[in-house]
């Protein structure tokens, strides 16, 4: 291991890889990637694999935007199959109350050029065949979102990375980060590196790099469970939302159906257990939404976390009055904002134009206490 | 003519032939990379039937502990169950 670096980026999932990579694209030299466990370990390879423009806030629409255009040229950029299958998200409305959110929802994203689409429940059943609308009142659609397989994301990031010469290395855990002046050493239980820039890229593990340096940052890791079915031929199109359910299913390109909910309501912690309880609720919900899955068997369940912040918008950049240290964190969203992170991160490192606004999501906006809290998260 | 290839994971049709590919490109990968990679041991067999065989040949070809490798979670629920079961078992449980 490198004992010395430019750039020290703690975490393997799609961020830091991400991150790691589009440093190297601008030019950084001596890039250094650690992760404690193996690569995709964390957040990103139990999260539903899903990518969608259809939020509430200018930020995560804006992020959101830039990684799909970023998306349609990334499987050549890095040489590698990712999967990236643009088959819409439906969103439904149960109630007035969710369909007029989802209704200025839409404005927003119309008014940044994503184009969502309100749809009458005979246009949603079109479009979803095995639906049932009985529940819902008006559906929204962008059939631009999608799908994009996590694993051969982050592992083309990481391969990437490292053809530009970005050493990477798992089962490496931060212990300690030196900082004086500023940041000048990282310390893991296989060696130390000597760097005055460290980028923390480790989503719902954020608030543990940051009490090494007596921070203590705003995003708690919140369990959400997760289960996936045996395979079957393509029929299901778009990846279904429900708020009434609070839940998401997608057919994979694989064949299986995904889904999953979370409850807010848990402690924070990381917890990998999954539930009983999450297996028989998601059941229900999932032959409710789509009462074809009656005879689809479930192989697998598991559980995975969002680092959530107090707005469920992204925390990114500098952090001031630390020297030296940046904040990657997608709360909630890394994986699929991944792609726009990366390269906005690299942009503000190397002092470039940037391509999404960094500086709205700064942490210093939890001091100033101006929030505007992202109301579409499932 | 029959190719020579022998299946370790019949679900997801991952080779000792492919196997031995990515153990050749990747010094230090690990199983749980591998299961992800090429979704061996994933398939509605649930790993029952390839999970072991994969870590054993694994062993085998880097010549190490089997111990090493480290098998990945084995995952509930137990056996494939419908989905309209689970929904309807807490109904019959009354």
């Amino acid at each position: 291991m490198m004992d010395s670096a430019d750039v020290v980026v703690i975490g393997g999932g799609s961020i830091g890889c991400s991150v790691a990579y589009n440093l190297a694209k601008t030019g950084v030299e001596n890039i250094v990637l650690v992760e404690k466990n193996f690569l995709a370990s964390g957040a990103t390879g139990r999260c539903a694999a899903g990518v969608r423009q259809q939020w509430g806030t200018r930020e995560n629409c804006l992020v959101a935007k830039r990684s799909i255009e970023l998306l349609k040229d990334l499987s050549v950029e890095l040489d590698a199959e990712l999967d990236f299958r643009q088959s819409g998200y439906l969103l439904i409305a149960s109630n007035e109350e969710e369909r007029d959110q989802l209704e200025t929802n839409m404005e927003l994203q119309n008014s940044l050029g994503i184009p969502t689409k309100e749809l009458t429940l005979a246009e949603a059943e079109d479009l979803v065949p095995y639906l049932d609308t009985k529940d819902a009142k008006r559906a929204f659609f962008c059939g631009e979102d999608g799908h994009l397989d996590p694993f051969k994301t982050t592992f083309a990031y990481a391969r990437a990375a490292e053809r530009l010469g970005v050493e990477i290395n798992t089962h490496t855990e931060v212990t300690d980060i030196v900082y004086k002046n500023g940041i000048e050493q990282v310390v893991t239980k296989r060696g130390s590196i000597s760097t005055d820039l460290v980028v923390n890229a480790t989503g719902p593990g954020t608030k543990y790099i940051g009490k090494i340096l007596n921070l203590d940052h705003p995003v708690e890791p919140e369990r959400h469970q997760i289960l996936i079915t045996e395979p079957l031929e393509n029929m299901l199109g778009p990846m279904v939302i429900s708020f009434q359910h609070n839940s998401y299913i997608q057919q994979v390109p694989h064949g299986g159906f995904i889904m999953g909910y979370g409850n807010p309501n848990e402690p924070h912690y990381v917890n990998y257990k999954h539930s009983w309880r999450f297996l028989d609720n998601m059941a229900k919900k999932a032959v409710q939404q789509l009462p074809v899955l009656e005879d689809v068997r479930v192989v697998r369940q598991w559980a995975g976390h969002y680092g959530i912040s107090p707005d469920g918008q992204p925390i990114l950049g500098t952090v001031p009055g630390y020297d030296g240290y940046y904040l990657a964190c997608g709360c909630g969203k890394g994986f699929m904002f991944s792609p726009a992170i990366g390269e906005g991160m690299a942009k503000l490192i190397t002092g470039k134009e940037l391509s999404i606004p960094i500086e709205k999501m700064s942490i210093e906006r939890f001091e100033s206490g101006e929030l505007i809290s992202e109301p579409a998260v499932v | 003519m029959v190719e020579d290839r022998t299946y370790l994971c019949r679900c997801e049709d991952l080779t000792k032939e492919k196997l031995h590919e990515i153990l050749d490109k990747y010094d230090d990968i690990s199983m749980e990379e591998i299961k992800r990679i090429t979704r061996a041991t994933m398939g509605p067999c649930q790993g029952r039937t390839c999970k072991e065989l994969i870590a054993r040949e694994i062993a085998k070809y880097r010549d190490e502990n089997l111990e090493k490798v480290g098998l990945p979670s084995y995952r509930a629920p137990i056996t494939p169950t419908k989905l309209g079961e689970i929904a309807r078992s807490e109904e019959n449980d009354g």
